[in-house]
């Protein structure tokens, strides 16, 4: 199974079709196949909290918004789940890479890793792990529970999943 | 002329329009001045008003204006270089460059010193960069949301706020009867 095809087959069957990404070395077959799909409209942010307020103006304009993102970035993106995304009760399907996890090669990656699931908690954003590719099946249940709930969630997606690093 | 005065004298002219306006006293000036469901008044979220009215202005065809601050659009830079890559017709960028961080005490920020948000947005690729005097906004606000072509207005003002009080309607009120305008 390709799950970069997957993934992004479901969003198209969810009418998802505003995307916003900040690339991490894991998303990157994901990112293409988001930029190559006719039904997606792709565009990049410089940092993921303005990514998530493109994302709130799309949802608005009718559209249904997703962000893809890696795990380090909820340092940078608290304030903007709390305030725009929760506060005015929109919803948000959120891909993140879950770096730091088993089979990660850069030490650094491990430091926000043992805080992501704990500041996922905290914010009360329903958190989905894929560990294993069969786990993928999920998300199709995953997207449509978030536009039913709208509510921002988290679908965190670590080293194993993907695949692994290859030599490193 | 202070951000107040100027609200006053372009509220007929944002008044048929989407409008997504920035945090703090902006968006209760605004609401003061003219409230309707067609303005998104942000609660929070310092420097993402840009963004905001950026994706509503590529999710649908109507002309929308984000009102920001100096402040908030040097705290999120970064939306610039995004805007001016996937430019569309229908936006505009109203930025209100009173030198100072109005709603927390007119502090003053580097736009009022050595940094240009004008020469900013030129040089992150924006194609219509207009800097303009408080007096003279309203003609070019109006050409910008008639124009087929994406706007960044810098608004050079004075500094200094009128006493109001704050927002009180329900975030989920004020979305609500925004996507019904957006849609109608
Ligand atoms: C992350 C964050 N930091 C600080 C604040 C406090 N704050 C609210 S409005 C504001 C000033 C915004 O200044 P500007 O965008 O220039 O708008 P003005 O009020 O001057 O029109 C600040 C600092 C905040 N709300 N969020
Ligand atoms: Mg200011």
């Amino acid at each position: 199974m390709n799950i970069d095809k997957k993934i992004v087959d479901d969003l198209v069957a969810n009418d998802v079709s505003f995307v916003t990404t900040v690339p991490c070395k894991q998303l990157a077959g994901v990112i293409d196949e988001v930029e190559n799909r006719d039904e997606i409209f792709h565009i990049p942010s410089n940092k993921e909290d303005e990514g998530m307020g493109l994302c709130a103006g799309a949802f608005m304009g009718g559209k249904r918004p997703m962000i893809i993102m890696q795990n380090t970035a909820l340092g940078v993106t608290l304030n903007t789940l709390a305030t725009l995304t929760q506060f005015y009760r929109m919803p948000l399907p959120m891909l993140i890479s879950y770096r730091g996890e088993l089979r990660e090669p850069v030490a650094c990656q491990v430091e926000m890793a043992v805080h992501t699931k704990a500041l996922l908690a905290q914010l009360n954003i329903p958190t989905y792990h894929f560990h294993w590719q069969k786990d993928v099946e999920e998300f199709d249940n995953i997207l449509k529970y978030t536009f039913m709930s709208n509510k921002p969630v988290a679908i965190l997606t670590d080293a194993n999943f993907w695949g692994g690093y290859g030599d490193q | 002329m202070i951000r107040s005065e100027i609200l006053k004298e372009i509220a007929p002219i944002l008044n048929p329009h989407l409008v997504v306006c920035n945090i703090g006293l902006p968006s209760q000036e605004l609401h003061m001045i003219d409230d309707n469901e067609r303005n998104f008044y942000m609660l929070g979220t310092m420097g993402l008003s840009s963004s905001i009215g950026f994706g509503l202005a590529l999710a649908q065809d109507k002309p929308v204006i984000s009102i920001d601050g100096d402040g908030s659009v040097l705290t999120n830079l970064g939306t610039l270089p995004t805007i001016a890559n996937n430019a569309t017709g229908n936006y505009t960028l109203l930025i209100i460059d009173n030198g100072s961080y109005g709603s927390t005490g007119d502090q003053p920020t580097y736009a009022g010193k050595k940094t240009s948000l004008t020469a900013v947005a030129k040089a992150c690729g924006c194609d219509n960069v207009i800097e303009v005097q408080d007096k003279d906004l309203g003609p070019v606000l109006q050409d910008a949301i008639d124009s087929d072509e994406m706007t960044i207005i810098v608004c050079k003002c004075d500094s200094g706020n009128i006493k109001l009080p704050v927002i009180t309607l329900d975030p989920v009120v004020i979305r609500h009867r925004f996507m019904e305008a957006v849609a109608s």
